[in-house]
């Protein structure tokens, strides 16, 4: 059992949970995640390890509430316990050891962009940092990332930083400085869009995959992605890719592949769907 | 052997029955289709053993299990003294019992089997296991005295709960480390309920619990902590860590979606529990076609699962014949019974997908058999121009596993051989002294007893190592 010892609500759908898990906090390292599972009956869910804290044996998952168990999460509260929380899994991100790295982030991929941004400016790496949200109150961990270097704010609507997608900022950092790697961490769309834009340019690119998971250790397959011609588990040989191999239609693809059962755990969450929970039950 | 029963009238007496839910019925729910034998029939099964001089069956069976000592103790009526007898020789009887493949094991080498049906070893020592699981109680508890050595063990699956039983019982204190947050490795994520019920699995896990074994879940070895960090905190360690690496066939379209591994669709319906969505969170594709690529125990666990998750039609595609199949003979049969069909002499070449990527079919080749290879198996060959397309909207893949790299790749004194298996003696050990592996990750993927007999030999061996390491000093702490 894993207590919360910390929460904070960071953007209308995105919250910051810490959580007890003095092993990993003490050992992860950034581009790893943990498998969350809440209670007997849930999912086990993937979630980056976005900081932790050696001394309070706390790691930070931020999480954006996307679906039933997400909601879950999102609504637990300092005290209250998550029943498994293994890891940390996946490889540690590739880092450079000198140079200039431009970090993009979408949405709550922020999160997952601050500790590759904390682990290169501790190796001397010049870090620039390019996030976006929708709105002023949909972007997260800007104070964080300034820490670690210049960063530049996009939002849809302009209402705060430069208006537009991060792509386009990235865009003219890389068309006015010299880049020698891009990490790139949102909604599978951006991470395309970034691909396709760095791949003309020649800048080495890595990409954070998020398929469905269940196991997180190699044993069931569910999450392998194409790289070229070849499939790769993503738990155990990513989840950091590099994003000029990935076969981003295919992920978006999988990634639907239980969309009408995610409404219907949805609705059910809401009480909409006791009917159905129980003539839907084998006989 | 007592003179109660002559042997003529032993041999008079036929194979009993095993009881099961009605073919239709359970076809429909998750309930375990062999009913276990009643006490009468169990009874009369046991006396067509002829208590040979010269045991066959007992050369048969991987653990050499002493087969007519528990049956004639059963037949006495001494039920107690029989689950001592069979404990001792197989920590996990009311799971061989159920799963193992005895046609080809014990009782394919009982002298009745020349002349008819063999001793029911598999249903008599189900029997023998049910009635201890009952009855804790009445068998012997003994505490041994604390040697203050300690062993790590790595999975929780047969062969490691089988090591950390031996090792208790010999006052080790015994820590096993699970990657998943249940434990019985393939006998919890993989065999289903309908063949073995969880809560066999869990009342064994809490009686080594009871016993001073202690799980620790969600720990990774290779992530969570190595086994060089490992060796820092135990005496010995025994890796157990399976074979769960699903192999794909690598055909196009085997990404669309409605192919699984067999290890994700069974993990997904046993473990996740997913057959009762959306009371469990996690969902799987009930669908209505259903192609089974294999023709093994674990393809026959997926296909006849798809059944009861309410499939029209459950298929298994598999390159040979129905005498090839590899599968338990009782399996096959009760998978016939359920209204499986199996499609022989047939290969996969191309998972077929719509516009949307979703299965509508898999193109496949008719075979045929040909000389035998090197496993003396007939060798399936194409027939040229066979293809034709087989409609499914879900693919199971279960066409075999590999050693998992995870842990071996952090550990790169330990020896492997050339498909990643750990390299490991008759006792289970491995290059590095301390370190002992056994079951599927040492021999692939294999059997249960199999991976418990390696479990107990590794634990003899460790013993023997611990017994040459000196004692700690400091016994303090561990009061
Ligand atoms: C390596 C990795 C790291 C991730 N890190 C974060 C993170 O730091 N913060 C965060 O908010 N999200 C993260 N995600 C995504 C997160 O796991 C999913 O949003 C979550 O599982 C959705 O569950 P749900 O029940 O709330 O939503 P659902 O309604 O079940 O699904 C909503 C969406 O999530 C996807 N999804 C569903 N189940 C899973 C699953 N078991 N594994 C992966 N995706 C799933 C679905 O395809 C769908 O697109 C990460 C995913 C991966 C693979
Ligand atoms: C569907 C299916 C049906 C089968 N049916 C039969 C049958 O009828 N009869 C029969 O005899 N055999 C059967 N088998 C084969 C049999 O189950 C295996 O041979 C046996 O379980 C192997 O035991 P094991 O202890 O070596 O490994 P497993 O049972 O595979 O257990 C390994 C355990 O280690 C854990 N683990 C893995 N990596 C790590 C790590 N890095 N750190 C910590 N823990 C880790 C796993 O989560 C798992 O719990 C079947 C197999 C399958 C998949
Ligand atoms: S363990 Fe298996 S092979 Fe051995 S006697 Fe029991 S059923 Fe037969
Ligand atoms: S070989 Fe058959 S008859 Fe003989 S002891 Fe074994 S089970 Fe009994
Ligand atoms: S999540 Fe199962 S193999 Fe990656």
């Amino acid at each position: 059992m894993h207590r919360i010892l910390g929460k904070q609500i960071l953007s209308p759908n995105v919250t910051r949970l810490d959580v007890h898990a003095p092993r990993i906090a003490r050992i992860r390292q950034a581009g790893q995640f943990v498998i969350v599972h809440l209670t007997e009956n849930a999912e086990r869910i993937p979630l980056t390890i976005a900081d932790s804290n050696p001394e309070t044996g706390a790691i930070t998952l931020v999480i954006q509430a996307v679906g039933k168990s997400t909601n879950e999460l999102v609504a637990l509260n300092p005290g209250d316990f998550i029943r498994d929380v293994a890891g940390p899994l996946g490889h540690p991100t590739e880092m450079i050891a000198s140079g200039h790295a431009l970090c993009i982030g979408g949405g709550v991929g922020t999160a997952v962009v601050h500790p590759i941004a904390q682990g290169l400016q501790h190796r001397g790496v010049q870090v620039t940092s390019v996030i976006g949200g929708r709105a002023r109150e949909w972007v997260i961990f800007e104070p964080e990332l300034q820490r670690y270097g210049k960063v530049v704010v996009c939002t849809d609507d302009g209402g705060y930083g430069r208006k537009g997608f991060v792509t386009d900022a990235a865009k003219e950092i890389l068309a006015a400085e010299k880049v020698d790697i891009v990490y790139a961490v949102g909604p599978v769309p951006m991470m395309r869009a970034v691909a396709n834009l760095t791949r003309s340019l020649g800048v080495r690119t890595i990409v954070s995959l998020n398929p469905v998971m269940i196991d997180g250790t190699g044993m069931c397959g569910g999450c392998r992605v194409s790289l070229g011609n070849e499939t790769k588990f993503a738990c155990v040989d990513g989840p950091e890719f590099d994003g000029h191999q990935v076969n981003f239609d295919e992920l978006q693809d999988r990634l639907s592949t239980y969309r009408e059962f995610e409404l219907r755990s949805t609705a059910c969450a809401s009480g909409k769907c006791r009917m159905e929970a129980i003539t839907s039950s084998p006989a | 052997m007592s003179a109660r029963i002559t042997t003529k009238q032993r041999m008079q007496i036929t194979r009993q029955a095993m009881p099961e839910q009605d073919a239709a019925a359970r076809a429909a729910n998750f309930l375990e289709v062999n009913l276990g034998l009643p006490e009468r029939l169990a009874l009369l099964e046991a006396d067509r053993c002829l208590q040979c001089k010269d045991p066959r069956c007992m050369n048969g069976c991987p653990v050499g299990v002493n087969i007519p000592k528990f049956l004639d103790l059963l037949t006495a009526g001494k039920l107690a003294e029989a689950a001592q007898s069979l404990l001792c020789d197989n920590a996990l009887p009311a799971v061989t019992g159920r799963v193992c493949p005895q046609e080809t094991q014990c009782e394919a080498v009982c002298v009745r089997a020349a002349k008819g049906l063999p001793v029911g070893v598999g249903y008599l020592e189900r029997y023998v296991a049910d009635w201890a699981r009952e009855h804790r109680d009445q068998l012997p508890q003994v505490k041994p005295e604390p040697t203050g050595k300690k062993v790590g063990i790595v999975g929780s699956g047969p062969a490691g709960l089988t090591a950390a039983g031996e090792l208790a019982r010999r006052g080790h204190d015994v820590t096993i480390y699970e990657a998943l947050h249940k434990a019985g490795g393939v006998l919890i994520y993989g065999i289903p309920e309908f063949r073995l019920p969880k809560k066999i699995v869990a009342q064994e896990v809490e009686r080594l619990q009871a016993a001073g074994v202690k799980i620790e879940y969600n720990v990774i070895i290779g992530r969570t902590y190595t086994i060089p960090e490992l060796q820092e905190k135990f005496d010995a360690i025994f890796i157990a860590n399976g074979a769960g690496l699903p192999v794909f066939m690598n055909v196009p379209g085997e990404n669309f979606k409605g192919v699984y591994s067999a290890n994700e669709y069974l993990t997904r319906i046993n473990l996740m529990a997913a057959y009762d969505f959306p009371r469990s969170d996690t969902p799987v594709l009930n669908g209505q076609r259903v192609a089974v690529v294999g023709g093994g125990n674990v393809a026959m666990d997926a296909v006849r699962t798809a059944k009861r998750l309410g499939a029209k039609e459950a298929m298994i595609v598999y390159r040979r014949t129905h005498d090839e199949l590899p599968a338990r003979a009782e399996e096959v049969h009760h998978a016939e019974q359920e209204g499986v069909k199996f499609e022989f002499l047939t290969a996969p070449i191309e998972v077929i997908g719509n516009d949307k990527r979703w299965v509508t079919g898999m193109k496949c080749q008719k075979m045929k058999l040909g000389e035998p290879d090197s496993s003396g198996r007939r060798r399936p060959e194409v027939i040229p121009g066979s293809e034709f397309v087989l409609d499914c909207d879900v693919v199971v893949v279960a066409i075999g596993t590999k050693a998992n790299p995870l842990l071996t790749a952090t550990c790169p004194d330990l020896k492997l051989n050339k498909w990643g298996n750990i390299v490991a003696d008759e006792n289970g050990a491995t290059s590095i002294p301390g370190v002992f592996a056994g079951g599927d990750i040492v021999r692939g993927a294999a059997t249960v007893i199999l991976a418990m007999g390696d479990g107990k030999k590794s634990a003899q061996a460790i013993d023997l190592y611990l017994a040459a390491v000196p004692k700690p000093v400091n016994l303090s702490a561990a009061v």
